[in-house]
């Protein structure tokens, strides 16, 4: 029998197979930021380790960190961030901390850098890992005790976790993105849908993905509950990789995209779970609830709790949320427009945005947050910060910033906010603060009119 | 670790789906960069309502956590089973639990036990009826016992040896250093470093 493309990537990496044994999985891979790091370090020295393989990882600054230039005023946060700094000149960590031109959230950079190839074992202390899986890796998050883990040994034990294809046929409609499409996936396995799994991403909708979009639609894997998500690399991965300064050269390169070009699916390989969706049915999607399973098309309207599929979780979420059943969605208004994250922070989203918001204004307080330095470089080069300066948003440096508020970017209490992040959780932007996971571009269009909107919505407008 | 046999001990019904690792710890309190202290976070938002069943006298002391399905969703903080620990929880029932947090769990001696919906729902009644309940949480057996009911559940033998043990991960893989040498020799040559 075929074999899927997890399994094939599983199986290269494992160190050790034992009857009654999780496998031993090498870790090609290991990224790490200011939060979840510290007390893993600690346990080295305690324990009198070394960090195995230093040069394997890499860290940035990313959580914590202000978005407006200046120092972090918080002390507690700044202490977070200079411990960091220790660890990683003690024990030799490649480190980009705020400042340096390749510092930027976290699964930003690896990518960016071409660490992130196909075929690779990726792990970071951060739950958006599996956003690397767009590559064709296995990428997923994992606890502080096995950062402490993977620095000391370079592997984890695991199971191997069951395998799930997500088939998407037909083509995304304009004005449809992978934003609006890993909503509507999440909606309909929910958020535990995908728990013990790796999901492939498969079909023409797939393929059509830029490598940002892919990068979308992986990130919020673990929304669905997933251990990873991933999607076979192909021309357009190859196209990406290249020229990077990570990526390989010469003779290397050709070897590698050779074996990359083996990390496909099998044709009759099985999967444990199919589900499949249509996206050529899809429209804009937005969340009404505070988890990221609680969405709907913007078309929509605010459901009845007794018509879900959780009533006690949607009544309780509609209490939190403030909002009443039968409200059409595009009658909430906003306060607080957030684009940026590891979701939605690459350049391709900020041209999006951008595109949406020229020529206009917002209402809103508009926070536009680069998902790293590179991308606010680039997007500075091709005037976008203009764009969004001269909409009346704020242009600000890169970080987590608002996605989940450890940094001064916070939502108030009962104050409502259009995110193009990935979580909506009671108070994840800030304590009270009401999130609506959106697409840049309704992100944008949302803070023209201070309600939830779509960009085809603007046009009719005019 | 600590090792972990069998435990008894009072229950605390959470009657919510979808208890996300955000709620069971919020984000600001992870900026610490100690293990300690975190049992004052431990659903820091939700303790503000004196309704909220951790602020019922009758549940002080409590030491089982039984919870609606997908406990621990989101975020991979392991701040979340620390708190929960720091708190007093030795065990956390639920019918399903997040991928990340059930790891973190096991990692630190947190047991979480997977039982279906039902069951946790009657034993949740149960501790609602009378909070001085007892329930036990038999690692050896795989079972839980609570007011004459017995109910079983399944963990993997390694994971509930490495816990009766309270072995550490780590000096257990460290055992195998040769064989990771020898992986390591054998990487495609392509692969990248960070330096």
């Amino acid at each position: 029998m075929g074999r899927t493309l997890a399994e094939k990537v599983w199986e290269q990496h494992v160190v050790r197979r034992a009857e009654g044994e999780p496998d031993l999985l090498y870790i090609d891979l290991h990224l790490i930021h200011e939060v979840t790091s510290p007390q893993a370090f600690d346990g080295l020295r305690m324990a009198g380790r070394p960090v195995r393989r230093p040069e394997l990882t890499i860290a940035t600054e990313d959580h914590n960190v202000p978005t407006v230039l200046g120092p972090i005023e918080d002390p507690v946060s700044r202490t977070q961030v200079e411990t960091l700094r220790k660890n990683c000149a003690e024990f030799g960590i490649r480190l980009h901390p705020m400042g340096d031109a390749g510092q930027g959230v976290v699964h930003i950079i690896g990518p960016q850098f071409g660490l992130t190839q196909p075929g690779m074992t990726i792990v970071c202390g951060d739950s958006h890992t599996s956003t690397h899986g767009a590559f064709g890796a296995i990428a997923f998050g994992i606890g502080t005790s096995e950062v402490e883990h993977v620095l000391a040994t370079q592997t984890l034990p695991a199971y191997r976790p069951k395998t799930m294809a997500v088939e998407v046929s037909g083509e995304l409609p304009p004005g449809v993105t992978a934003k609006d499409l890993i909503l509507a996936i999440i909606a309909k396995i929910g958020t535990g849908g995908g728990q013990g799994h790796i999901v492939e991403y498969r079909g023409e909708a797939i393929r059509g993905l830029s490598m940002e979009g892919r990068m979308t639609v992986c990130n919020m894997s673990i929304e669905a509950g997933a251990r990873a998500g991933l999607i076979a690399p192909d021309e357009t991965t190859f196209a990406y990789l290249k020229g990077r300064p990570h990526a390989p050269t010469g003779a290397a390169w050709d070897a590698a995209v050779e074996y990359w070009r083996s990390l496909t699916t099998d044709e009759d390989a099985v999967f444990d779970t199919v589900v499949e969706i249509d996206a050529s049915t899809l429209t804009p999607f937005v969340t009404w609830g505070t988890n990221p399973g609680q969405g709907a098309p913007l078309g929509e309207s605010v459901p009845n709790p007794e018509d879900t599929s959780d009533p006690a979780a949607a009544r309780r979420a509609l209490e939190y949320m403030g909002l009443t059943a039968g409200t059409p969605l595009r009658d909430i208004e906003v306060d607080t427009v957030f684009m940026g994250s590891c979701t939605n922070g690459r350049l391709e989203d900020l041209r999006a945005a951008a595109e949406v918001l020229r020529g206009r204004r917002v209402v809103t307080r508009t926070l536009v947050v680069p998902g790293s330095m590179l991308v606010k470089l680039q997007a500075e080069q091709e005037g976008l910060h203009e764009v969004f300066k001269a909409a009346g948003a704020e242009w600000r440096e890169a970080g987590c910033s608002m996605c989940l508020g450890m940094n001064p970017d916070t939502l108030a209490p009962g104050e409502r906010s259009a995110s193009t992040s990935n979580r909506n959780f009671e108070g994840r932007q800030g304590r009270g603060g009401r999130t609506h996971l959106v697409s840049p571009q309704v992100a944008a269009a949302t803070a023209v009119t201070g309600r939830l909107t779509a960009p085809a919505d603007l046009d009719q407008e005019v | 670790m600590e090792a972990f046999t069998t435990h008894t001990g009072r229950a605390v019904p959470l009657r919510r789906s979808n208890v996300d690792t955000d709620q069971i710890i919020p984000a600001v309190w992870l900026k610490q960069v100690s293990r300690t202290g975190f049992d004052r976070g431990l659903f820091s938002a939700w303790r503000e309502d004196p309704g909220f069943v951790l602020n019922d006298p009758a549940r002080q002391g409590a030491s089982i956590l039984v919870a609606g399905p997908d406990f621990g969703t989101g975020s991979s903080r392991e701040h979340a089973v620390w708190a929960l620990q720091q708190y007093g929880f030795r065990v956390v029932i639920a019918a399903r639990f997040g991928d990340i947090f059930r790891n973190n769990s096991t990692k630190m001696g947190l047991l979480p036990v997977v039982l279906p919906a039902a069951t946790v729902e009657a034993i949740q009644t149960a501790t609602e009826a009378d909070p001085s309940l007892e329930v036990t949480v038999d690692l050896v057996e795989r079972q839980v016992r609570w007011a004459g009911e017995t109910a079983a559940f399944e963990i993997d033998d390694y994971t509930r040896w490495r816990l009766m043990e309270g072995l550490d991960d780590i000096g257990l893989t460290l055992r195998h250093a040769d064989e990771v040498t020898e992986y390591e020799n054998g990487r495609q040559p392509w692969l990248p470093t960070t330096v």
